[in-house]
């Protein structure tokens, strides 16, 4: 059995230490919302926290993780993480939306290294992270607008 | 407030969108949620089902029924947005389902009795429809308050969800209304707004309905489905495009832990198990032996044969002039190749479906986007009547034409597990099935022949096209016509420019490759290489290509102007500094024009900066402006991406591309600015999702010439020039 902190709830999971954790997630504890885009590291539609650092939950063996803490988009409740979200909205920045819960995650985890990031920044941050849709100026705007709205003046 | 708040108390009947917006957490559905989700709207206790597409609850809540797939294109917004100006409510109220496979009466009007969604009509078929829809409902509330107020109907109007009676200020709300409302018929021609009393379609800051649930994580993908005792299935499909299965040895597989079955299918072999790690983990143990094809395909050899094929006349698409006679009387003589790769469609969201069957029933949840077809195509899988196929049409993760498949293929493959195995099955393809699994863009190449008159004009246009025809297998194969498969040769067969001798000429080899259409379909390709040509053209007549293109688009008003357009907002004619270059195109597409101007840097080691894509489209009138802007953005990403790097080759039978690493994408860093403006219009709307599309590689194309003075006729670009 393996220790999890997933969204501030803890987790005894019955699974093989390779299993990566997306799939632990998504088919044993049943929280979809972080997507599978390629499993291979490539795409991020993935990407959670673990103890507040973005990693691509695909990538990860969940042996790897005991005691550790993740946050998914389902469980983004900080300041910042509302502060994304409600940036996203206002932008409409989602079309199809599937690469949005790893893009917002991203985004989290930049936001909070760097409150005002710049445009190299954001570049650096999120060049991870695959859109389809091609959101990205969007994207680009609402990371602005959320540095701003939470003081950073970006 | 958002849409959630006028879900219907009963939660027995509450949509999953609902649900799981509701709920947060609750991806995870019960059987009750799960069947609540699939219900096709039936009569509830007090409520006013006005039409298949607009019902109202006791509460006053408005539910639209939206029978096309939201796969990004912004369907859930502007559909809800056509009912709610004529039903004169706030569209951020409405709620918004999606609509079950019927074809009786969700089918795509510009299609026939058939439900799907495809070739950017999705607005253009629900224009009058939607209004109607909306209208009719709105009479019918002003007649049930007519008989309740008992006044005369004239002086009454509806207005922000209620009736209001003018010369007394009374006013009753929608959910005061349904009892009476219900009783009465519906107009069959109810009488529709004039274009001046819009107060939603055309304004800019209608928001979308579906941005909440995308930022949570609530809305509810194919992928996110979990039914009760439901196993997972990935397949494995022939190794080489051709191979037939010879033999399996299914034990190593059965040992991994979570595998529960190794099933033949007529794709491949699946392995069913508990999750999708298992499902995964037994697939790579799996092993099997496969009948390879007696040639194995190549990008090379088709190169090679295709080109040959390029100086032989093929079938003729269009006809003008006496081409060939004049192609030595003119002034000067251009001759070039084009060469466009096969492409992978690669949506964010790999494909996958979930299958429930029983003996009288077979439940489908996916992004479907093809419904009446998959209707059909499941249930000759499934051993049952089209009526017994129940689709649950969910968000697509992306699909520009992937989902769309005349063969069905993931549908099919889902049924025929969910059959063998005897559980719910979720079916899922992983990115590397996607990538290498064909059902690609074709390949093409062009090969043109021109001459200019003494004054640099065109004189002669010759255009050869060798391709695959996506439309000859399955149910559109009645469309050739000829030997013409009209996507094939759609922007190349209606050049716009006035151009005295013209012809274009088709072949349509086959090769065992599957293909399909990707986003703006002929589209895709023809522009590439006919905008690109149409600047050769200018250069060896000595002509600005802006200018070229005015004189032979006279007729053309709607290619005039977006092309202006484009051309005054991005400063052509301007000077720029060296190792810049601007270049231009215009194409239509779904009845739609569109015109780009690309701005491109090169740097000191041939490194390509795109900097900047001013759009210009015609549209017909933009329903929701903001859902256009987004779309051309969204166009101008997808085509930079495979302008830049798409490309699929074929080496010894199989695709030599695999996953995001070696299929690449466009990335944040590699991301234009891009400004968009619509062309003001009263006419009715056409296609958005797609003619974005078609002019960003011609554009780039023609930029990198004007920075270089290098020609680039092959795509993809690229990183460096």
């Amino acid at each position: 059995m393996i220790s999890l902190i997933v969204n501030g709830e803890r987790h005894k999971v019955d699974a093989a230490p390779h299993m990566p954790l997306l799939w632990v997630l998504r088919d044993l504890l049943g929280l979809g919302g972080t997507k599978y885009g390629c499993g291979q590291g490539l795409c991020g539609a993935c990407t959670v926290l673990v103890d507040g650092e973005a990693m691509r939950a695909c990538s990860i063996p969940v042996g790897d993780l005991n005691g550790r803490r993740v946050t998914t988009i389902q469980g983004l409740e900080s300041p910042v993480g509302k502060a994304v979200q409600a940036a996203w909205v206002e932008l409409d920045v989602a079309q199809c939306g599937y690469c949005q819960p790893g893009q917002i995650i991203s985004a989290v985890a930049l936001l909070r290294q760097k409150p005002k990031p710049s445009d190299a920044d954001i570049d650096a941050a999120m060049d991870g992270n695959l859109c389809r849709c091609g959101t990205y100026q969007r994207i680009r705007a609402a990371i602005h607008l959320a540095a701003r709205r939470l003081g950073g003046a970006s | 407030m958002s849409r959630h708040d006028y879900a219907p108390a009963d939660p027995s009947r509450r949509h999953f969108l609902v649900v799981s917006g509701g709920v947060g957490l609750g991806l995870t559905l019960t059987l009750a949620e799960a069947q609540a989700g699939i219900t096709a709207r039936t009569a509830q206790p007090g409520e006013f089902i006005a039409n298949a597409f607009v019902t109202i609850g006791p509460d006053g809540g408005v539910t639209v029924v939206v029978k096309h797939l939201e796969m990004g294109q912004g369907v859930a917004t502007g559909l809800p947005v056509l009912v709610a100006e004529e039903l004169e409510v706030d569209p951020a109220l409405v709620r918004v389902e999606f609509a079950p496979a019927d074809a009786s009466r969700y089918n795509n009007l510009f299609w026939g009795p058939s439900q799907g969604t495809g070739g950017s009509t999705a607005t253009a078929n629900s224009w009058e429809q939607l209004r109607k829809a909306g209208a009719a409902a709105r009479e019918m509330l002003i007649e049930a308050a007519a008989r309740i107020l008992k006044v005369e109907r004239s002086g009454l109007t509806a207005l922000n969800g209620g009736v209001v009676h003018i010369p007394t200020g009374r006013r009753l709300g929608y959910g005061e209304l349904v009892g009476e409302a219900a009783r009465l018929k519906a107009p069959e021609n109810p009488p529709l707004k004039p274009h001046a009393e819009f107060r939603l379609i055309g304004r800019k800051g209608v928001k979308r309905t579906d941005s909440n649930d995308k930022v949570t994580g609530a809305a509810v993908y194919g992928l996110d489905i979990r039914l009760p005792g439901m196993v997972t299935a990935v397949v494995a499909r022939p190794p080489v495009f051709g191979a037939k299965l010879k033999d399996v040895d299914r034990k190593a597989a059965l040992r991994v832990p979570g595998v529960v079955a190794v099933l033949v299918i007529s794709s491949g072999v699946a392995v069913v198990a508990q999750n999708f790690w298992a499902a995964k983990l037994g697939r790579e143990v799996l092993k099997l032996e496969w009948s390879p094809p007696t040639t194995l395909v190549s990008t090379e050899a088709l190169r090679r044969g295709w080109t040959e094929l390029l100086s032989q006349p093929g079938a003729v698409a269009r006809d003008q002039g006496a081409p060939e006679a004049s192609l030595n009387s003119g002034e000067r003589r251009v001759t070039a190749i084009y060469e466009a790769p096969y492409l992978a469609h690669a949506p964010m969201e790999p494909l996958n479906c979930v299958v429930r069957l029983s003996r009288t029933k077979c439940e489908i949840w996916a992004g479907c986007q093809f419904q009446s077809h998959d209707q059909a195509m499941a249930a000759k899988a499934a051993g049952l009547e089209p009526s017994q196929v129940e689709i649950n049409t969910l968000y697509a993760g992306g699909s520009f034409g992937r989902r769309a498949n005349p063969a069905s293929d993931y549908i099919v493959e889902g049924v025929e597990i969910a059959k063998a195995v005897g559980l719910p099955v979720r079916l899922v393809w992983t990115r590397e099935d996607d990538i290498a699994g064909g059902y690609y863009r074709p390949m093409f190449l062009h090969g043109f022949e021109a001459a200019l008159d003494a004054g640099g004009l065109p004189l002669v246009w010759r255009h050869r096209l060798v391709g695959q025809s996506i439309m000859e297998n399955g149910p559109f194969a009645a469309m050739i016509k000829n030997g013409i498969d009209p996507v094939s040769v759609e922007g190349a067969a209606n050049l716009p420019y006035a151009i005295p001798h013209l012809r274009v000429e088709l072949h349509s080899p086959k090769t065992p490759v599957p293909v399909l259409w990707w986003r703006s379909v002929g589209s895709s390709h023809t522009a590439f290489a006919t905008e690109c040509f149409l600047d050769e053209l200018a250069q060896a007549g000595g002509r600005d290509p802006l200018d070229l293109r005015r004189a032979l688009l006279a007729e053309q008003p709607r290619h005039l102007a977006v092309l202006e357009l484009a051309a005054a907002k991005a400063g052509w004619g301007q000077a720029l500094p060296a190792g810049k270059g601007r270049g231009l195109a215009v194409h239509e597409s779904f009845h739609s024009v569109v015109a780009q101007v690309v701005d491109v840097a090169i740097g000191e080691t041939g490194k390509i900066k795109v900097e900047r894509v001013v759009c210009a489209v015609d549209c017909g009138i933009a329903v929701t402006p903001d859902v256009v802007v987004a779309q051309m953005e969204g166009g101008i990403a997808y085509a930079l991406s495979a302008a830049l790097f798409g490309e699929i080759t074929l080496k010894d039978g199989a695709a030599q591309q695999s996953n995001f690493h070696d299929y690449r994408c466009l990335r944040m860093s590699e991301m234009p600015k891009i400004e968009v403006h619509i062309l003001p219009s009263a006419a009715p709307p056409t296609g958005v999702g797609e003619p974005g599309v078609p002019p960003l590689a011609p554009a780039l194309c023609n930029a990198i010439f004007a920075a270089t003075g290098k020609r680039i006729r092959t795509l993809p670009i690229g990183d460096t020039v």
